[in-house]
């Protein structure tokens, strides 16, 4: 076999572990999966009618921002998941045996492309009770569905990454939170990146948390017809400037997480 | 016999601390070495390079005859490891865990379910097989863990302090299962800070202190390098220095005195007439002799000689329990 193959026979390997943990621990599914109801509920029945989107439902503009905002949350599980193997010790265990030596991670954001398709499908299906609809054929929705799970892999790399440096697993959801709010709130996920003042609003519009919502929004036809046409080529282009911003990610940090996998200093 | 693991010069810093400061080991092929040392002593840091897990700051090793810094992936194919901290995945049952590991050797699906099976019979965890690794005591993971070490039949064993925090039961269980290992064959590299566990089930030790071999032999050359023999008693309250100066005579070094137990330690030599003598000297001062014995050296004499500090005081206690 060659490196490729290997890579992923034992990355499947891995995944197969890491899912097993959702059969023994439903617990943690239970919560995975209740986090993005609540979010949808809250924002659809607390802001619901305090935010005016000309021409359209609040509600129909929102839920794409939700699902930009879990998926992306989602990969913290993949940092906090690498960092609680490091913590029980079981990943010295993988390093001396004669696997790939990029299965590991490759296995964690493997198991966790699962997390987050389990918690679409329940946004999904908790926005169709609050009023958001597809108006734009199922094809067209399945691609915006895509494009979220394509860019939670991406940055499920990241979270690897950091998951692999920090001392242990309370660190990761600190500075998971730390990087993801801004990243997750200064976008157009919940209020129209117009509206911002003019800082904000160019990190918003550049910010590919936006591209992807507003990606999904236009996948979905969530976009109301009146909405004025946004002027950063960034929004205007959103499809093709997320698979930019995916592969530049992973073209950083699959390297990086599989190289401090192979050279971390063996914890005493 | 060659060498199947040999090391010259082993360096490791951590910051300031040199766990290790030029280590060589070397172990004949089917045998078993002992690394002894205390806490800190470097122990696990020599295991972490031989099993390419840690990268030495310098010097070079070789094991089943694989470059650990050149093709760290052929030695492992060739090691199964077992170290400080258990480490299996406590969601997973005990079949599972160890079909994971027979996966990521390659044994192929057949093999590596069979091996399971066997290994967990061999364990005496086949009952417990098919239940969450959290279900577990401590003695069972612990067997579990040294069980993963074995999957593959690898030709070398590193296994780092195998019963650290066991029970004195399950030590004995697992020094059995850990004699009938080597009775088939594979070389052994064993970490310990139990002088007794070393004593009993290598052929070879390596006594290090500070990142550094301060003696390597066997149990009994060891023994031998501090001689003579050694008076043991227990003095009645408030009367162990006035015991300290009685024996001083009889000496043939220093006397270690545990005033809260009220023990003294003599090294002696000429055997059971000076502690007849002894004896009668503490009688005619009229101290008060609870216990006496005469014994021959253990390794924790070595390791005081050798240091001029124990190697794990609290250690002798949980010995004698389990033994």
């Amino acid at each position: 076999m060659n490196r490729v193959t290997t890579a992923l026979a034992d990355g499947a390997i891995i995944a197969k572990r890491n899912l097993i943990k959702i059969k023994r621990v439903p617990e943690v599914l239970m919560f995975v999966l209740i986090s993005p109801i609540m979010f949808v509920l809250l924002f659809a029945f607390v802001f619901g009618d305090s935010i005016d989107i000309p021409g359209g439902s609040y509600r129909e503009f929102l839920i794409a921002g939700i699902f930009a905002q879990t998926v992306v949350f989602g990969a913290t599980f993949t940092g906090a998941g690498l960092a609680d193997d490091m913590q029980k010790g079981i990943i010295n265990r993988f390093r001396s045996l004669p696997m790939s030596r990029a299965a590991v991670v490759l296995g964690r954001t493997a198991s966790d492309v699962v997390y987050n398709v389990l918690s679409l499908i329940i946004m999904a299906l908790s926005g169709l009770v609050v009023g958001w609809r597809i108006h734009d054929g199922i094809l067209n929705a399945l691609t915006g569905f895509g494009l979220l799970l394509l860019f939670a892999y991406a940055i499920s790399w990241i979270m690897a990454y950091i998951g692999l440096i920090v001392p242990s697993v309370e660190v990761i959801n600190n500075a998971g939170f730390m990087v993801i709010f801004p990243l997750t709130f200064i976008a157009n996920t919940f209020v129209p990146s117009e509206n911002l003042p003019t800082v904000l609003r160019v990190f918003a519009e550049w910010n590919p948390v936006s591209s992807v919502t507003q990606a999904a929004r236009e996948l979905f036809g969530n976009i109301p017809a009146g909405a004025p046409e946004p002027t950063a080529w960034s929004l205007q282009n959103p499809i093709l400037y997320s698979l930019i911003w995916v592969v530049i990610i992973i073209v950083v940090f699959a390297p990086l997480s599989v190289r401090r996998y192979r050279t971390m200093a063996h914890r005493r | 016999m060659p060498d199947i693991i040999e090391a010259f010069g082993l360096v490791k810093h951590y910051g300031e601390v040199k766990a290790l400061d030029g280590l060589d080991i070397s172990v004949p092929e089917g045998t078993i070495l002992g690394l002894l040392g205390p806490n800190g002593a470097g122990k696990t840091t020599a295991v972490s390079i031989l099993t390419t897990l840690t990268m030495p700051d310098a010097g070079s090793a070789t094991v089943a005859g694989a470059d650990v810094l050149k093709a760290p992936g052929e030695v492992r194919k060739r090691i199964g490891l077992s170290g400080q901290y258990v480490a299996v995945d406590e969601h997973l049952t005990g079949f599972e865990n160890l079909d994971m590991i027979g996966r990521l050797y390659r044994l192929g699906k057949s093999r590596s379910v069979a091996r399971a099976r066997e290994l967990l019979e061999r364990f005496n965890l086949a009952d417990a097989g098919d239940r969450p690794v959290k279900t577990y005591s401590g003695g069972m993971r612990r067997r579990l863990d040294l069980a993963g070490a074995l999957v593959a039949e690898s030709p070398v064993l590193f296994l780092d302090e195998p019963t650290s925090g066991l029970d004195p039961r399950s030590r004995i269980e697992l020094w059995a299962i850990i004699q009938d290992l080597v009775s088939r064959g594979t070389t052994l590299l064993l970490t310990t800070q139990y002088l007794e566990e070393a004593d009993r089930l290598a052929d070879d030790i390596l006594v290090i202190d500070q990142g550094l071999a301060i003696a390597h032999g066997t149990a009994d050359q060891l023994k031998a390098m501090v001689g003579g023999e050694r008076i043991e008693v227990t003095v009645g309250e408030g009367e162990v220095d006035a015991a300290a100066r009685v024996l001083r005579q009889f000496a043939v070094g220093e006397i270690q005195s545990d005033q809260r137990n009220r023990h003294l330690v003599v090294p002696v030599s000429g055997g059971a007439p000076v502690l007849t003598q002894a004896l009668r000297s503490l009688d005619a001062e009229r101290i008060e002799v609870r216990d006496a014995t005469l014994r021959r050296p253990t390794l924790d004499d070595v390791f005081l000689t050798l240091t001029g500090h124990g190697a794990e005081e609290s250690m002798d206690e949980v010995m004698e329990a389990a033994s």
